[in-house]
C-alpha cells in the first residue's frame, strides 16, 4: 500500500497464519449510476435529520446498488434543510438525490408520508421515538436501517421486540447501527473468543467514559416540548440517559461475547458534577454490575466528566486468557497472543449500509432488530439499577410498565418531565425513585 | 494597564536573565537560552529550547534509503532563530485548553482572571470529543493526540493570548531544521537505524502506543521525541511537489501557506508507524477520510480526528517577534477567521 494513503498499520499476526481482515470491499468511492432512477430504484427516506442520520444517508447514498434518496422528515425544518444541503455537498451524483420540498416532512407526524414514499428507511431519530418510527416502517413492508438505542423504556422494547418478529416473518431486512457488529476488529476478535481461544469468559468490563455531549441554551419563544426537543439528549423519554444512548455499544458488545444477555443488576450513579438546569434530568456517571445466568459479571461504567480518565473500549477476561477491545487477545501471563491491526480495514458505518444494500439486492435478510432491543434492555436495566439504587431483574425489567414516552406529541404538548419554577428538573434518587 | 504591568514582571521572572535580555534588544550573537513558559490559571508548564537562525538542506538525497519522490529535491533554505517546544505538547497542557484552566484558575489557585486570560477565554474551544481521544494509551505526561490541525492552531492561539507572546505550529522547514539539528543524515544520529530505539517510539519498539514524553534520548538541540512517539502537526499545506517549486525568493522562511483544510503536513512518524517514516525529511499528508473514518456525524467535526491517535504537535516561538496587527493577520490565514 502506498504509505502515502495512510500512517501506515498493517495487519500483525504473532502465533497465527491467519491475516485477518483485508477481504472486506470498502464503500468509497461511488459509483455512478449511469442511468436516471428506474424501476429497481431502492428509494430511501431519512426519519431523523442531525448530524448522524445526515452521516448515515450520505453512506446509504454511497453504496453500489442504484438508490435514491426520496424523503426527508424532522421535527425542525432547520435541521431538515440544513441536513440536505450537507447531503447535497456530500454527494457528488446528483441523480441518487430527489428530495422536492413536497418530499420534505417537518413536524413530529411527517415520518408516515416519507415512509410511504420509499423502500428503505433511515431511522435516525432521539431514541425515545424509535419503537413508533419502527412499527410503522414494518407494517409498511419497509427495509430499514436504524440507530441505536431502540427504545428509552421497557415498553418501548417490548414493542421492538414485537416488530423484530414481524419483521422476521415479512422477511425485512433491518439493520441497527451497533456498529460495532460491521468493524473488522470486532468480527476478527469475537470469532476468535468464541473459537475458545481464551478459554471459557469468566468477567467483563465496559467502559464509556468520555466527556459528554453538546448543549442547546433555552432560547425565548420556546415552549417547554421544543426546549426539550432540541436539547434531547438531557431527558429519558426521549435519551434514555448516556448509559443508555452511548454506553449501549460497550454493553452490547459483552452480550455478543457471552451470546447472552444479563439476568439481573446492580448499581450506582448520580450527578456530581453536571449538576445545572440545562443538563436536564440525566446523572453524570453510572456503575454497574451485571450478572449473566452463568454466574460471571460485567462490570460496567459510563461517565460524561470533563477533564477526567477517558476510555471507550471492552475488556473480557475467559479461562485461558485475556482480550480487549483493541483487537488483542493476551495469554494469562499477560503477553499477546494474538493482534489485529485495523487502519486497512473498512469504515465500519459503511460497511453497514454496503451490507445491508447488498442483503437487499441478493434478496436475503439481515435482521439485527432482536439483539438490537435486548442490548437496549441490557442499557435500561443498568439505568433502573442506578436510579433506584435497587438489585433489578431483566424479568422484572422488561416486564415494567414505567412509561417514559408519552402517547400524544405536539409543540403545545406538555412533556412528561417539567422544571420547577427555577428550572430545574426533577433528577433520579437511588433508594427513593421508583423505576419499576 | 496595572495589570499588564505584573504581567509583564512575572514574565520577566519567568523567562530568566537571557530573555529579558533578548526583550531589552540584542544581536544574534547573544545567547539566547531555553525557558520555562508557566501556563498563566495553572501549575503547568511548557518548556522552550532555542533553536539558532542558520541554513540547512531541505530535503532527502535520491539515494537515502526508504527515500520518497516528495523529499526532493533538496533546497538550502536559511532560517530565523526560533524557539521550539522541548517535548510534545501532553494532555497536561492541552486539557487546560478545553477548559480546565479555568476550573483550576477560579476553583482551585483561586488567581483573579488577567485581562490577558479573559480575552483568552472567549477563544472558542473545542467541543468534547465523541470518544476517548487519548485511547487509553495514558494523558498526564504522556502527548495529546487524535486533535485536528485546526484545533492545534486554536492550541497556539490560545496560548498565545494567556501568555503574551507568539506561539504557533512550526513550519515544515522549522520542523526539519529542527529534527536535524545540524545533522544531514537519515535520522539526526546518523544512517544506522539500528540506534533508532534509543531516540524513538516506532512500530517495532513501542508496543502500540504512545510514551510519555521525553523517555528517549534528544537531539543535537536538546530536543525529545522528534523522530516517533506522536507525529507532529506542521503549519503547512502538503504538496508533493513543494520543493521543486520553491523559487530562489522563497528560499529564506519558506511556508507552503493554507488553502484548503486537507491535506496539511504532518512530520517526524509516531509509535504507529515503521522506522522509515520516523527519518527526518518524511512528509506525511493529513487523510481527511481515514482519520475521521470513525465519526458517525456530518458534518465530522472540526476539532477531534477520530482515527487519527498518533498525530500530536509542538509548538514554537520565533525569536522575531510579530506585531499584534501581524499575530492576527496570521491568525485570519491559519484559522479562515475573518
Amino acid at each position: 500500500m502506498d504509505k502515502k494513503l495512510s500512517i501506515n498499520r498493517r495487519d500483525f499476526v504473532k502465533g497465527s497464519a491467519t491475516v485477518a481482515g483485508g477481504v472486506m470491499v470498502g464503500g468509497l468511492p461511488l459509483e455512478s449510476s449511469a442511468h436516471p432512477a428506474g424501476t429497481d430504484t431502492l428509494k430511501i427516506a431519512l426519519i431523523g435529520c442531525g448530524g448522524r442520520g445526515t452521516g448515515a444517508a450520505v453512506q446509504a447514498l454511497s453504496v453500489k446498488q442504484d438508490v435514491q434518496l426520496v424523503a426527508m422528515a424532522d421535527a425542525f425544518k432547520d435541521r431538515l434543510d440544513t441536513s440536505y444541503n450537507n447531503i447535497v455537498e456530500k454527494i457528488t451524483d446528483k441523480n441518487r438525490i430527489n428530495v422536492p420540498d413536497k418530499n420534505k416532512f417537518v413536524g413530529f407526524d411527517g415520518y408516515k408520508a416519507a415512509i410511504d414514499l420509499a423502500d428503505v428507511i433511515i431511522l435516525t431519530t432521539p431514541p425515545g421515538f424509535r419503537p413508533i418510527h419502527l412499527e410503522y416502517a414494518v407494517k409498511n413492508d419497509k427495509h430499514i436501517f436504524t440507530e441505536k438505542p431502540m427504545a428509552t423504556d421497557a415498553a418501548g422494547v417490548r414493542k421492538v421486540l414485537e416488530m423484530a418478529e414481524l419483521a422476521k416473518q415479512k422477511k425485512l431486512n433491518v439493520v441497527v447501527g451497533l456498529q460495532r457488529h460491521y468493524q473488522t476488529v470486532y468480527r476478527e476478535l469475537i470469532k476468535r473468543i468464541h473459537g475458545g481461544e481464551i478459554g471459557e469468559i469468566t468477567a467483563a468490563q465496559a467502559y464509556w467514559n468520555g466527556g459528554g455531549v453538546w448543549v442547546h441554551p433555552r432560547e425565548a419563544g420556546q415552549t417547554e416540548m421544543e426546549y426539550q426537543m432540541r436539547n434531547w439528549y438531557y431527558f429519558n423519554w426521549l435519551c434514555g440517559d448516556h448509559i443508555v444512548e452511548q454506553h449501549i455499544h460497550n454493553l452490547d458488545v459483552i452480550n455478543w461475547v457471552k451470546q447472552d444477555y444479563p439476568v439481573k443488576a446492580q448499581g450506582m450513579g448520580g450527578r456530581q458534577v453536571r449538576t445545572g438546569k440545562e443538563y436536564g434530568e440525566i446523572f453524570d456517571h453510572h456503575y454497574v454490575e451485571f450478572e449473566y445466568a452463568d454466574g460471571s459479571i460485567m462490570n460496567s461504567q459510563c461517565r460524561h466528566i470533563q477533564n477526567t480518565w477517558n476510555k471507550v473500549a471492552e475488556a473480557v477476561t475467559g479461562t485461558k486468557g485475556r482480550a480487549d477491545s483493541s483487537g488483542t487477545l493476551y495469554d494469562l501471563n499477560g503477553n499477546i497472543i494474538w493482534k489485529h491491526r485495523d487502519n486497512d480495514d473498512p469504515n465500519p458505518y459503511q460497511q453497514e449500509h454496503d451490507e445491508l444494500f447488498a442483503s437487499i439486492e441478493a434478496g436475503e435478510v439481515i435482521n439485527d432488530l432482536e439483539n438490537g432491543a435486548k442490548s437496549t434492555m441490557t442499557a435500561i436495566l443498568g439505568r433502573m439499577a442506578t436510579y433506584s439504587g435497587q438489585m433489578i431483574t431483566w424479568d422484572e425489567a422488561i416486564n415494567s410498565d414505567h412509561r417514559l414516552v408519552p402517547d400524544s406529541f405536539g409543540w403545545d404538548v406538555l412533556p412528561p418531565v417539567l422544571p420547577d419554577e427555577n428550572g430545574f428538573y426533577p433528577i433520579p434518587m437511588p433508594g427513593i425513585t421508583k423505576v419499576l | 494597564m496595572n495589570t499588564d504591568k505584573k504581567l509583564w514582571l512575572k514574565n520577566v521572572i519567568l523567562l530568566l536573565g537571557a530573555a529579558f535580555i533578548y526583550h531589552s534588544g540584542f544581536s544574534q550573537n547573544d545567547t539566547i537560552n531555553s525557558y520555562t513558559e508557566k501556563i498563566p490559571g495553572s501549575q503547568v508548564s511548557i518548556e522552550m529550547v532555542p533553536v539558532p537562525g542558520g541554513t540547512f538542506l531541505l530535503g532527502s538525497p535520491e539515494a537515502e534509503a526508504m527515500r520518497d519522490t516528495d523529499e526532493g529535491p533538496q533546497k538550502e533554505i536559511e532560517l530565523d532563530g526560533f524557539w521550539i517546544g522541548k517535548f510534545e505538547i501532553t494532555w497536561d497542557q492541552y486539557e487546560l485548553f478545553m477548559q480546565k484552566e479555568n476550573i483550576l484558575r477560579d476553583s482551585i489557585l483561586s488567581e483573579v482572571a488577567l485581562k490577558r486570560d479573559i480575552v483568552a477565554d472567549a477563544i472558542t474551544r473545542p467541543s468534547p470529543p465523541y470518544e476517548d481521544p487519548s485511547f487509553g494509551m495514558g494523558k498526564y505526561g504522556y502527548p495529546a493526540g487524535s486533535m485536528t490541525q485546526f484545533a492545534a492552531l486554536m492550541f497556539c492561539k490560545w496560548l498565545s493570548t494567556k501568555t503574551g507572546k507568539f506561539y504557533r505550529l512550526p513550519t515544515e522547514a522549522e520542523w526539519e531544521y529542527a529534527c536535524r539539528a545540524g545533522s544531514n543524515t537519515a535520522y539526526s544520529f546518523g544512517d544506522d537505524v539500528a540506534e533508532l530505539d534509543d531516540y524513538g517510539w516506532h512500530y517495532e519498539n513501542a508496543q502500540y502506543t504512545y510514551h510519555k514524553v521525553g523517555e528517549k534520548k534528544p537531539n543535537a538541540f536538546g530536543i525529545f521525541d522528534m523522530m516517533g512517539n506522536v507525529a507532529e502537526w506542521t503549519l503547512d499545506h502538503y504538496y508533493p511537489d513543494y520543493y521543486e517549486k520553491l523559487q530562489e525568493e522563497d528560499l529564506k522562511n519558506p511556508w507552503s501557506k493554507p488553502v484548503a483544510l486537507y491535506p496539511r503536513t504532518v512530520r517526524g512518524g509516531s509509535y504507529d508507524d515503521d522506522p522509515d517514516m520516523l527519518r527526518c525529511a518524511s512528509r506525511i499528508p493529513s487523510n481527511p477520510e481515514k482519520w475521521k473514518q470513525r465519526d458517525p456525524q456530518i458534518p465530522k467535526s472540526f476539532w477531534w480526528n477520530t482515527d487519527s491517535p498518533f498525530v500530536g504537535f509542538r509548538v514554537v516561538r520565533p525569536f522575531k517577534e510579530l506585531t499584534q496587527e501581524e499575530q492576527d493577520t496570521f491568525w485570519a490565514i491559519n484559522l479562515d477567521e475573518d
